[in-house]
């Protein structure tokens, strides 16, 4: 027995699909933004509702628990995580989302013989595995549990397209038959895909693939939708399926990539990432008093802060120095990257954390010309954003990506763990140039020996 | 419904995702991404319809399956969106407020030691104190 006739149930999903263009919508601007992703909650809410409300479901209590075990694990890692960790629990969140679309898929195909829906089946079967695993290779890769420079191999665009091939090949029998065994099979090359799309990719393009995954997980939803002939799934999966190609595209805009570049760049063998060695020119290495002097009688100071501050939780330390820096007098700057932390935007996220003004935070184009004017350009764990050679160097990894021109202050300072390579792996010239101090450790323990220095000017 | 209805929906759903992101400022791509990525944890819908209807225990277990997988899409993505967000209204403060930021800066080194959900609503409480 049913509680709602179809015309409510179709009311109810239309008015949940509203619900997510409004979440959207609202996500477009920091101000409507937390009530836009409120809204979408509620949209979603009301769709679970009314699922249990229209169809005639068994198992009542065992779905109950499941998504008692579900919100019971993934809430709480969401309230906890820390906030550099964010970018690959997004990444693991979209893969899980993808994997649940293929096992949905999976279990619909002993319910039907139609060829068009049984192509839907194939669709999201092979397009929710390539999500899942190749989500969960760039949560390894984020979290630290493998490399994060690209992985490739002589054999890896032979490989792809045999794997493609096998996967076509077994989706036309699957639509041609219905065969589970095949079905098994496509699943488990979609992994494989899903695995050799994403290796090849590194440095900084890793959150690229996470919106690319994202945008796939939603056209997976959206054939779902049509298997399943509900048409909510159909309305919020391809809603997010084109909202996340054009985010995808404005990401990579913003690092100066194209898509296509960075998905199959590796393939043409065109990287070069991770193949520079460290070389062993000297550099001026210093102490944290030196560069509290450095910081301490400047009239103007921009801080550059990156992925390396991110990881040592050290925003907050750098909110102080800012602070205590104002104190003496001295403006200070944030200089923004689009891409500094590990995501778009992530930068942001984390000085806001600690309480650093909205005014000193500058983005990319405000502040890039008033570099000149700065006495110092005090680095903190970021490389990349700031390496001339993606305006010099036309075979380097990152070329054409925008960079933060630190190397127009009268002294850059780098805090740094070492002379490691940031995350695109490549050299830093900017290091070895007269007007640059390095100050070498963890960049929290250095900004906190730096901030004490500055006290005792 | 009749497959020419269906297709209508998706080519307007098109349109429709692409023009809601199409102007957003590269502060807010990472929430996005994560705000579209919950939305589509809705497949938990068809998760629970597949999980209702299963009569083999084995087909039951898989659709349980994907029933835990889609929540945890859906709910811990609806959840990491709001604490990115947290964030951003901390720093939407107008600038003729400048002086009332200040209490926010004193309290940064506390809400460092415990970044979990505590400090978060302390500071949703100072960020409605600060709307005019």
């Amino acid at each position: 027995m049913t509680l709602l006739n179809p015309t409510w149930t179709a009311l109810l999903y239309l008015a949940a699909a509203a619900c997510f263009i409004l979440a959207l919508k609202g996500l477009n601007s920091p101000r409507t933004a937390r009530r836009g992703n409120l809204i979408g909650a509620l949209g979603a809410l009301v769709a679970v509702v009314t699922v249990f409300l229209s169809v005639k479901l068994d198992n009542i209590p065992w779905i109950l628990g499941a998504i008692a075990v579900g919100s019971g694990v993934a809430a709480p890692v969401a309230r906890r995580v820390q906030m550099t960790q964010m970018p690959q629990l997004v990444a693991l969140f979209n893969g899980v989302g993808g994997g649940a679309a293929a096992l949905v898929a999976l279990l619909e195909l002993s319910h039907t013989d139609e060829p068009w829906v049984r192509l839907a089946i194939v669709f999201t079967l092979l397009v929710g595995a390539v999500s899942f695993a190749g989500s969960g290779v760039t949560f390894a890769k984020l979290q630290g549990l493998m490399t994060t420079r690209p992985v490739t191999f002589p054999g890896l665009p032979v490989l792809m397209a045999v794997v493609l091939l096998a996967a076509v090949g077994a989706g036309v029998v699957v639509i041609l038959n219905g065969s589970l065994v095949l079905a098994l099979v496509l699943l488990v090359l979609g992994l494989v895909a899903g695995i050799l799309l994403v290796l090849p990719v590194g440095g900084a393009d890793v959150p690229i693939v996470i919106s690319l995954l994202n945008a796939f997980t939603g056209l997976a939803v959206a054939a779902s939708g049509l298997v399943l002939g509900n048409v909510l799934l159909l309305v919020a999966g391809t809603l997010v399926g084109a909202s996340g190609t054009i985010l995808t595209r404005a990401m990579a805009a913003a690092m100066g990539r194209s898509v296509a570049g960075i998905m199959f760049g590796a393939f043409k063998g065109g990287s070069t990432a991770g193949s520079t060695a460290v070389s062993e020119r000297p550099v001026r290495s210093s102490s944290a008093e030196d560069v509290a002097v450095l910081l301490g009688y400047a009239q103007r100071v921009i801080i550059v802060p990156g992925y390396g501050l991110a990881v040592a939780q050290g925003q907050h330390t750098a909110a102080e120095l800012a602070s205590a820096l104002k104190a003496r007098g001295i403006e200070v700057d944030f200089a923004i990257h689009p891409v500094a932390g590990r995501m778009p935007g992530h930068m942001n996220v984390l000085l806001a954390e600690a309480n650093v003004p909205y005014e000193s935070l500058k983005e990319m184009g405000e502040i890039n010309s008033e570099f000149k004017t700065a006495d110092v350009a005090l680095v903190v764990g970021a490389n990349d954003v700031v390496n001339p050679a993606a305006k010099t160097t036309s075979g380097s990894p990152i070329y054409g990506m925008p960079i933060l021109e630190v190397a127009d202050a009268r002294q850059v300072v780098f805090l740094k763990r070492s002379m490691r390579p940031g995350f695109a792996g490549i050299e830093n010239e900017l290091l070895y140039e007269p007007q640059t101090t390095l100050l070498f450790g963890d960049a929290k323990d250095s900004l906190t020996k730096v901030l004490g220095a500055v006290k005792g000017l | 419904m009749d497959g020419m209805s269906l297709l209508t929906i998706t080519v307007l759903a098109v349109f429709v995702g692409f023009e809601v992101v199409s102007k957003v400022s590269s502060t807010l791509h990472t929430p996005l991404m994560s705000g579209a990525n919950a939305i589509h944890g809705i497949i938990l819908v068809g998760a629970i319809i597949v999980a209702g209807q299963a009569a083999d225990p084995w087909v039951l277990a898989v659709a349980l399956l994907a029933v835990v997988l889609a929540t945890a899409n859906l709910v811990g993505g609806f959840v990491v969106t709001d604490r990115m967000l947290e964030m951003f209204r901390g720093r939407q403060r107008p600038p003729s407020n400048v002086g009332a930021g200040s209490p926010g800066s004193t309290g940064s080194p506390g809400s460092g030691g415990s970044p979990g959900s505590g400090g978060g609503t302390t500071r949703d409480a100072a960020a409605k104190e600060r709307r005019p």
